[in-house]
Parts: structure tokens; sequence; C-alpha cells
């Protein structure tokens, strides 16, 4: 481990013991913050019965849909407007405003036109990602290099052909942002849409545990939540630094 | 020229396809487009919504203040000092993409459901893209700025004044136009998860009352105030950009 790796450890550590101090010499309030030895033992005894399996199902599986939707229909997307300058140059406003504009307040809409099942909360999921995902492609088309394409033109490919066999690869390290985007992006939607207002889910059941005051159990769920999203979002940051130097860059 | 009436025309084939969704799932499901914006030319006025937009604009400029003050603060510390900001910068980077929702409850327990809660998690989303940009901006300031500063025997205000300031600028405006958006989406978040007034509360209230009309007036009403606000921070920008 690098000096800075260390360093960085040992920061984090600290804090967590700083915290776990505090609560336990009484300075933060037990009904405030339990101290996070005690959310471990709390996560591991629910995750040892085994009532929150079907949840993390759940709520893990709209996750993986709604950005499996957002890639593949975004990147489809993408090279339907890549293909069509003049639209590409009217909807540009667009996809600079898009993520401005808190499309996230729509969900109580899709809930009234769908009613309360696990539709809306793949929508908005797939609302909020399919878009990052659809600048990443335009982005990485606008980098293939034009002598593929008119290799492309040599060969006689078609349109998926060339799409799947040559644009595919040659935008591969940028289009990896994207999933990168809308894998995080799911993430925060289908977590969110969970806490507003939905019949089941990781995101139900922490606030459940807050309307019972149950905050041994709440902890332990936000702990079990934030755990996974640090570790998936980790591992595609990595992925995603490699692409970047396979791409001749220092970041992404 | 063509471009604008290229956008416009896209701006019309959404509001179309607005009504198409209308006659599909009918009047109660989703109110069309007519009847949406001349019931927000109807609810505008009103002592309710004054009310509420009050409460929701104060939480929001109190949290965009905290965010700004402690994001800059944050950023220019990590961007000049080397060795924290290698060790903090991964560490932002994990929180950034955090579903952040998850801790409302904790921030609920600490501060309460008043407006001081939804200010707190507003603040918690826009700390962190401007302490990011902060950083990145200042890291990327070219090294010769800084030894032409140098030369020039600057003082230490001088050159912070005069060369670290300007050359950084255009980056930390983006920075803080992402934190303006983010920022507003976490009140707005507070305010749907639990809250007394705002904007956020008529929309969730509205939708347990299954007055969809409202619903989509207010959250039109809020696009076009979060695309508008984006549009001039990045006009902003792009002066700026020119400018150096």
């Amino acid at each position: 481990m690098t000096r800075v790796g260390r360093i960085r450890l040992i920061v984090i550590v600290a804090a967590i013991a700083a915290l776990e101090l505090a609560c336990r010499t009484g300075l933060i309030d037990h009904r405030i913050i339990v101290p996070p030895s005690e959310m471990v033992v709390t996560l591991v005894r629910i995750l040892a019965s085994g009532s929150i399996n079907a949840d993390i199902v759940r709520t893990l599986g709209i996750i993986a849909i709604a950005a499996a939707i957002s890639v593949v229909l975004g990147f489809a997307l993408g090279l339907l407007v890549h293909a069509l300058p003049r639209v590409r140059e009217a909807l540009d406003p667009f996809f600079a405003t898009y993520y401005a504009v808190p499309i996230f307040i729509f969900y109580p809409v899709l809930i009234a036109i769908f009613g309360l099942s696990l539709v809306p909360i793949l929508l908005i999921g797939v609302a909020t990602a399919i878009v990052a995902m659809i600048i990443a492609t335009l982005n990485g088309l606008d980098r293939v290099p034009r002598v593929l394409t008119k290799v492309a033109r040599v060969h006689r490919m078609g349109a998926i052909a060339t799409a799947v066999q040559l644009q595919l690869p040659a935008a591969a390290p940028y289009l990896f942002t994207g999933v990168k985007l809308s894998v995080s992006y799911g993430f925060i939607a289908v977590i969110a849409s969970e806490f507003i207002l939905a019949p089941a889910g990781l995101g139900r059941d922490i606030a459940d545990a807050y309307a019972d005051f149950n905050n041994a159990r709440m902890y332990a769920l936000m702990l079990f939540l934030l755990t996974i999203a640090t570790v998936v979002n980790t591992a595609l940051h990595a992925f995603d630094l490699r692409w970047a130097r396979r791409r001749g860059r220092g970041a992404p | 020229m063509r471009r604008t009436v290229d956008t416009a025309i896209i701006l019309l084939a959404l509001v179309l396809i607005w009504q198409g969704l209308h006659v599909i799932v009918g009047e109660t499901a989703l109110p069309g487009p007519v009847p949406t914006l001349t019931y927000l030319a109807r609810l505008v006025p009103t002592s309710r919504f004054a009310v509420n937009a009050a409460a929701t604009a104060l939480s929001f400029a109190y949290a965009l203040l905290i965010a700004y003050g402690i994001g800059l603060a944050i950023g220019v510390w990590l961007g000049a000092h080397h060795l924290s900001g290698a060790v903090g910068e991964p560490i932002l980077v994990a929180l950034y993409s955090l579903p952040k929702i998850t801790l409302y409850p904790v921030i609920l327990l600490i501060f309460g459901l008043g407006v001081s809660g939804k200010v707190a998690f507003g603040a918690l989303h826009g700390i962190l893209p401007v302490a990011l940009l902060t950083m990145a901006a200042i890291r990327n300031i070219s090294t010769v700025y800084l030894k032409s500063a140098r030369s020039m025997k600057l003082s230490h205000s001088q050159t912070i004044m005069t060369v670290l300031f300007p050359a950084s600028l255009p980056e930390v405006v983006s920075g803080l136009r992402i934190g303006f958006t983010v920022t507003l989406l976490g009140v707005l978040l507070a305010e749907m998860f639990a809250a007394k007034q705002g904007l956020g509360f008529l929309i969730i209230n509205a939708m347990s009352l299954l007055q969809t009309e409202e619903m989509i007036a207010i959250a039109v009403l809020l696009f076009a105030f979060a695309a508008v606000a984006n549009a001039v921070l990045l006009w902003m920008e792009h002066q700026l950009h020119r400018r150096v």
C-alpha cells in the first residue's frame, strides 16, 4: 500500500473510532446515532435471519434491470442521434439541461399513472440513468477515427454490423463511463423512490425502521446499503480508470 | 436560427407526446398540457402557493450558502495542499456517488423536522461537487502562472487575488452550477420525504389526494426554474472561459 493509501486508511479508521467513542461516552445521544460496532452486530443478525433477503433481491434486481435497459437503449439512441447531426444539434440544449432539472419529482406522477408497483421505480431509474449513457455514447462516437467508418463503407457493412463490430469496440473506453454513471444514477433513483413511496425494498425498510423509531435496525440497513453502493461504485471507478488509461489519458 | 427552430420543434414534439399520453392514460392519471398550464396560472397567485414556495426558497437559499461556503473551503484546502488532496479525493468521490437520501433519517434525528433539517440535507448534496470541482480547478492551474508570480515577487495575497483566483474561476463556477442543481434536488427530496411545508411537500400531498394537475403543474414550474437558472450559470461559465 502506498503512503497516501495508508494515511487515507488511518483517516477513515480514526473517523469511525471517534464516532464510536463519542457514542459510547454519551457525547452523542444513543437515540440519535448508535455506535458503529452496534450497527455491524445488528446487521450481521439481520442478514443471518434472512428476513431482508427478498428486499435485497428486489432492490438490487430493479437497479440492475434499470441500469441494463439504460445502457442498451442509451447506446442505441446515442447511435441514432449521432447519425442525425441536425437532430443532435437541436437536442444539445436538452442534454445540457437534463441533469440540472430535478427529474425525480416526476416519480409521484408515474405512481399516479402506473399505480404503486415496481413499474414507476423502474421507469424513474431508467429516466435518470439513460441520458448519461446517451451522452457518453455521443462522446465516444465523436472520437471514433473517421478512417474506421470509411473501412466499413468499403466493406459494404450494414448499419447494424458497423455499430456492433466497429463503432462499439472503438468507442468502448468512453462508453464505460456511461455504464458507470448509469449504474450510479440508477442506484440513487431507485433508492430514493423506495424511500418516498414503494410497496417493498431496502429503501422502504429503512424508512419503516425510521418511522418505528427502530434506530438499531435503521442504522444497520443504512450501513448495508451504503457499503454495497461504495463497493459497486469503487469497482466501476477502478475499471473506468483502466479504460481511461487505455484510451491514453489520465482521467475519465 | 435554424438551430433555435429545431429546438423549438423538439419542445413542441414533447408537448404533443404529453398530450398523446394524456389521451391514452386518461384525464385523472395525466391531465393534458393545456389544463395543467391553466391550473398553474391559477395556482401561482394563491397564498397557499406563496407560503410553500417561500418555504422552499428560504431553505434552498440557506442550503446553497452553506454548501458554497463549506464546499469552497474544502476545495481550496484539498487543491492547495497536495497530500490532503491525494488522501481526500477518493473519499469525496465515494461519498459523492452515494445515494444520500439513505442518510436523511439521520439528518432528521439530529436536526428535527423543521427548516434546519431541509437545509442540512440540501447542503449535504451540494458540498461535494463544489469541493471536487474547486479542488480540480486549483490543481489545473498551469505552473507557468505560479512561476511568473514568483518571478514578479508577488506577495502571498497578491498571488491569490491576481493569479490563482482568476485562473481557477471558470471551473469553480461550473462547480457552483452543479452544486446549485443538486442542492435544489436535496431540498426537494427532503420536503418530499418528510416536511410540513414547501413545494416538494405540495407534490407529495397532491399525490395522496390524487390531484395530478397540481402535481404536474408544480413539477413543470420547478423544471422551468432549474432550467433557466442552469442556462444563466452556463452562460456565465462560457463568458469566463472566453475571457481566460
